[in-house]
């Protein structure tokens, strides 16, 4: 069977993976000149965290997500298991309590905990929830591998196309165009998320830490060699436009409270990418015509991906009825 | 109630930010029983028109809008995002919020009488974003307002009613313009009190989008609102220090 894939975000790298390794011929096609900044993906946190996420999302995200930990590290071996921390500042112990009431698969960190796993945070914070079995990765060099794995599969990635969905010429065409597919998915809008690179050789982290904030949580992400991405904003908002200065003193003021060294830190790079969400927030994998559509992972395209492009693979390769939906819920 | 020549059957007005998902806010919204809807525009995204994705799914809610200028911490920034607001939703009504304080979010009166006076002269209908100061709620309605909205306690603070003494002060000098307590509440009860308190109605937003259950705690809102208001039609009685048996004792049978 060929199947084309359109879209080299995170969604459409992965989906080819899966069709590939079952035999199917698959070529991808992607407007960006190559790998890269026209994919949310780019600028995501590369966070495995389903737990965490159950304190804003909804149950079929951590249900999904959790099975996306073991999927990366088969495929990229430098995902890193060693969980995530989530502080907030004394002031703001309400909404550690909050947070631990609506997740699962997390102790609790007093002092002790948090100095342990993170020395440079000892006595920075007295309370915290550790979650042991989540996970990261450098999304960069995740979509990298990806691309270096599907090329020894023998599968090609034509760079620079943009394709009409409605005229390629395959047995089944999967759309991963996340939010450029907006032109035949009404209901999917955009949501702007920035975030900042910074380069902070002081400080050593070596898991995601998230701040807890009343108005605006944070999240820092060690990348190595002392580099640090700072996210994420979540704006109603589909504007590719730079970084605006209050979403970077939110940032960067948030950075600071975690560690006063991240004062010193040298700002390496500001970005935007806009998430594709459908009204629900939910991912969606679903069929008309020939077209199997794969999208609306939000702020969750690492951790979902994997999910839906079973979901998707299963669709492409059984005869499923035309117009059938596999939603996640 | 009536605002702006508006008949509305709910006392309760709900705002759009911070809930888990939009398909989240829109059942939040029909559990509510809402009519009225705030919704916030960012400058940025205002000049863009690129959060055009969230409000048309705000106006298939089917509810009027009330777009307000959250974030605005100037006069002339918040007529600038009035007038943005009234383009894009086209309405003349404007939730009118100047920021005096980063901290507290407390209002800057001065900035936000100018603003009134400006905006109710460009034939806006506008809804203040106030405290409970007698004062500054004269000048309002001096500038042209004909709705007030005081604060219950800071934005997001989930505090309930700070100052009844103020709030009740209020009720007793504008007995004929619509009030509203706009922030500050966090619970249920706190909305009863708002009601019973003889306030025509209330302004939530984060006390649901961050509530467990948003769409259940919206209907809990809905539910209070109402009795609050009942019990205030109703003429509640006074307290007393001496107790009172329900039922007299005199002419009792007296069974040994």
């Amino acid at each position: 069977m060929r199947v084309t894939v359109i879209g080299a975000g995170v969604a459409g790298l992965v989906t080819a993976i899966e069709l590939a390794s079952r035999g199917a011929r698959v070529e991808i096609v992607e407007r960006g000149a190559g790998p890269g900044a026209q994919a949310c993906a780019w600028f995501a946190g590369g966070m495995l965290a389903p737990w965490c996420e159950q304190a804003t999302a909804e149950p079929p995200v951590a249900a999904l997500g959790a099975a996306s930990i073991t999927w990366w590290q088969r495929h990229f071996t430098d995902t890193v298991q060693r969980g995530t921390l989530v502080v907030a500042a004394t002031r703001d112990a309400g909404e550690l309590e909050l947070f631990g009431r609506r997740t699962e698969r997390f102790e609790a960190a007093d002092a002790a905990l948090i100095g342990a796993l993170e020395p440079d945070l000892a006595g920075r914070f007295h309370r915290g929830l550790f979650f042991p079995d989540e996970a990261h990765l450098d999304p960069r060099r995740a979509l990298q591998a990806l691309t270096a794995q599907l090329d020894a599969m023998g599968v090609t990635i034509r760079y620079g196309v943009d394709a009409d969905v409605e005229r390629v010429v395959a047995d089944r065409v999967i759309d991963c165009r996340g939010i450029a597919a907006h032109d035949t998915l009404e209901e999917l809008r955009g949501v702007r998320g920035e975030m900042i690179m910074l380069r902070a050789p002081d400080i050593h982290l070596t898991r995601p830490v998230r701040l807890l904030h009343p108005r605006f949580g944070i999240y820092v992400i060690p990348r190595g060699q002392g580099v640090f991405m700072l996210g994420g904003t979540l704006l109603e908002s589909s504007s590719h436009g730079p970084v605006t200065v209050r979403s970077a003193m939110d940032l960067l003021n948030a950075a600071y409270a975690l560690h006063p060294a991240f004062a010193e830190a040298q700002i390496l790079e500001l970005g935007v990418g806009v998430r594709p969400a459908f009204p629900d927030n939910l991912p969606r994998v679903f069929r008309r015509g020939n077209v199997i559509h794969v999208n609306g992972l939000y702020r969750h395209g690492f951790l979902l991906s994997p999910a839906m492009a079973q979901q998707a693979v299963q669709m492409a390769l059984a005869n499923t009825p035309e117009a059938s939906a596999c939603i996640s819920s | 109630m009536n605002l702006y020549g508006i008949e509305l059957t709910s006392r309760l007005l709900l705002g759009s930010a911070r809930y888990p998902s939009p398909a989240m806010l829109a059942d939040a919204v029909r559990a509510s029983g809402t009519e009225v809807v705030t919704v916030s525009l960012r400058r940025e995204s205002g000049g863009q028109r690129s959060g055009q994705g969230f409000w048309s799914l705000i106006r298939d809610l089917g509810v009027r809008v009330l777009p307000n200028t959250a974030g605005c911490h100037s006069a002339k920034e918040a007529v600038t995002t009035a007038r943005m607001a009234r383009d894009i939703f086209q309405t003349p009504w404007i939730k009118l919020e100047v920021i005096g304080d980063a901290d507290t979010l407390q209002p800057d009166v001065f900035d936000l009488v100018e603003a009134a006076a400006e905006l109710c002269a460009d034939g806006f209908e506008v809804f203040p974003y106030t405290t409970d100061d007698l004062v500054v709620a004269d000048r309002l309605l001096q500038a042209g307002c004909r709705v007030l909205m005081p604060w219950g306690a800071p934005i997001g603070s989930g505090r309930g009613l700070n100052n009844r003494f103020g709030l009740r002060t209020l009720r007793a000098h504008f007995p004929d313009v619509p009030l509203i307590i706009d922030a500050g509440i966090g619970r249920p009860s706190h909305a009863v009190e708002a009601m019973e308190l003889g306030f025509d109605g209330v302004l939530l937003n984060t006390a649901v989008a961050l509530a467990g259950d948003p769409v259940a705690m919206a209907a809990a809102f809905a539910r209070a609102i109402e009795a609050g208001r009942a019990g205030f039609e109703a003429q509640p009685m006074a307290p007393r220090d001496l107790a009172e048996p329900s039922t007299p004792i005199t002419g009792k049978a007296w069974l040994a």
